[in-house]
Order: C-alpha cells, then sequence, then structure tokens
C-alpha cells in the first residue's frame, strides 16, 4: 500500500509540475483555433511526449520479465478489436474534458487544493463512472456491449 | 480566458514523472496506470481485492499538492474558469465516459499508445477531436 502511495505521490506531483492539474492551461491547448491569434499553448504536447518517452522505453525493460516485483503477473490489457465503446466512451469523455478542462488525474489531485470547484467535478465524476459500470454490468447489456477489459491497478 | 505561459521543459519534465509513476506501477504491481479505471474501482462492485491498494494510489494524487506547498510554501497555479453547472455536467461525462472507453488521457494516452495499442489510439484521436470541438465551439462560436 505504501508503494501505491508513493506512485501516486510521483504522479501527481508530475501533473503539478507539468500544468496538467491548471484547467485553463488544458483549455489553452484544446484551443486549436488560438494558434492564429497567438495565445495557444503547446505545453501539453510535451507532457505527452515526455511521459510517453518514459512509459515506451520502461515498458519495454520491465515487460521483459517473467513478472512484477510484487505482483504474480502483469494484468495487461488482451482485446485488440475497435467496438463501438472504445469510441463512443471517449467521444463523451473529451466533451467533458473540454467543458471542465478537469480529466480524471488532475481532478482527484485537484482535491489537493482544497477547492469546492474539484470537490463538485470529482463527486459528479464518481457518479458518471458508477453509472457507466452499473450499465455496463445489467445482464441484459451482455449481448449489446462487450465486457471491458478488467485493467487498472 | 487567462492566458497561460509556454512551459516546454517543467510540462516535458512533469510528463517524464507521470511516465515513471506508470513504469513502478507496472514493474511493482504489474497494473496499468489509468486513473479511471483505478478511481471507479474503488465504487462497488467490487472485482478483485485490490481496494486499498487503489485507494493508497488515489491519496497519494491527492497528496501532492499539499507536498509542493510544504516545500516550496505555496500552491501552484490553478484557475477552474467553469461554474458549478459545467463542473456537474462535464464531471459526470468525463466519469461516464472515460469507464464506457475503458480508460482516460493516463491508460489509454500515455499508457496504452506506449504499448503500441490500436484501441488505444483510436481512443486518444476520438477524444481530443471532442475535446477541441468541445473548445472550439465554447470559445469561438456567437
Amino acid at each position: 500500500m505504501l508503494l501505491q502511495f508513493i506512485i501516486g505521490l510521483v504522479f501527481g506531483l508530475g501533473l503539478i509540475v507539468s500544468g496538467m492539474s491548471n484547467p485553463a492551461k488544458v483549455l489553452n491547448f484544446l484551443d486549436f483555433a488560438a494558434i492564429r491569434s497567438g495565445t495557444w499553448d503547446a505545453s501539453l504536447a510535451f507532457v505527452m511526449a515526455g511521459a510517453i518517452a518514459v512509459t515506451f522505453t520502461g515498458f519495454k525493460l520491465v515487460l521483459r520479465r517473467p513478472q512484477p516485483l510484487f505482483g504474480e503477473k502483469f494484468h495487461l490489457p488482451t482485446r485488440e478489436d475497435i467496438d463501438t465503446r472504445v469510441i463512443a466512451g471517449p467521444a463523451i469523455f473529451g466533451i467533458g474534458w473540454g467543458l471542465s478542462g478537469f480529466c480524471p488525474g488532475p481532478a482527484i489531485t485537484a482535491l489537493g487544493f482544497g477547492t469546492a470547484a474539484a470537490v463538485i467535478f470529482v463527486a459528479a465524476m464518481l457518479a458518471g463512472m458508477w453509472l457507466a459500470r452499473f450499465i455496463a454490468n445489467r445482464p441484459s447489456m451482455s449481448g449489446i456491449v462487450t465486457p471491458a477489459d478488467r485493467v487498472g491497478a | 480566458m487567462p492566458a497561460t505561459s509556454f512551459t516546454p521543459v517543467a510540462s516535458a519534465a512533469g510528463g517524464a514523472l507521470i511516465g515513471l509513476a506508470a513504469v513502478l506501477l507496472m514493474a511493482l504491481k504489474g497494473r496499468i496506470a489509468g486513473v479511471s479505471g483505478i478511481a471507479s474501482r474503488l465504487l462497488p462492485p467490487y472485482e478483485d481485492r485490490e481496494f486499498a491498494g487503489r485507494l493508497a494510489f488515489v491519496a497519494g494524487l491527492v497528496a501532492a499538492p499539499g507536498l509542493v506547498w510544504l516545500v516550496s510554501g505555496r500552491l501552484p497555479e490553478q484557475t477552474i474558469e467553469a461554474g458549478m453547472p459545467v463542473l456537474v455536467v462535464g464531471g459526470l461525462l468525463v466519469g461516464f465516459g472515460s469507464v464506457w472507453g475503458n480508460g482516460c488521457t493516463s491508460g489509454h494516452g500515455v499508457c496504452g499508445l506506449s504499448r503500441l495499442s490500436v484501441r488505444s489510439l483510436v481512443a486518444t484521436v476520438t477524444f481530443m477531436a471532442t475535446a477541441a470541438l468541445t473548445v472550439f465551439i465554447v470559445r469561438h462560436w456567437g
């Protein structure tokens, strides 16, 4: 448990240092029409580049090992098909992200800033998460939606 | 809309820290660092026995601003323009969509792209597109 806490802390520090924890900065990146007017903030492209460079290299090294240091096996997604959920879900998520400037990591980290706005957003986000899992887990949905990969720490 | 300054070095360094956390979680626990997957599984129904570890990860995220405050003496800049109704609607959409699509910016955007997953590439392109379109409509229409 201490391990996960420290890893969460490093993740949160990364969000803060990179500027991802500031919704105004996120929205200024997503505002591509501002490229012409000169107020576009390209910083978040550097966040993604930095994160992927480290993760791509690190995963290559780590996944050569037979198993994680403190676990029986690597829990990796196995699905490769493109179903409606992997398009509809991100499409809906993107609208909420564009409205608020918050995605899940920065929103939870924002709780530590002690603002009411973060509390309201995270409460609504958890309600939305619960609803999605509730609908996906209904027996009547089993023929319509394909089961989710059981990943996530 | 408040202007924000271009910070390529800090942003790349922060991104590297996010990557470090993702690599550590895989190396030590064998899990994908996807925040929507971790947070949503704090709610019932429970499919495995990883609750305590997930709660600890989330607690680490929440503790990060406090650590910055302890070290530097001030909280980092954060500007939230959205009012109450937008926060509620935005939160619902972010929560529902990220779980419906099995991942968000971290799970699909960082970990999935790093594994060269086509599903994650489709997901990432989709949420970037609808997010950018939403910002365009909110800021530049009418």
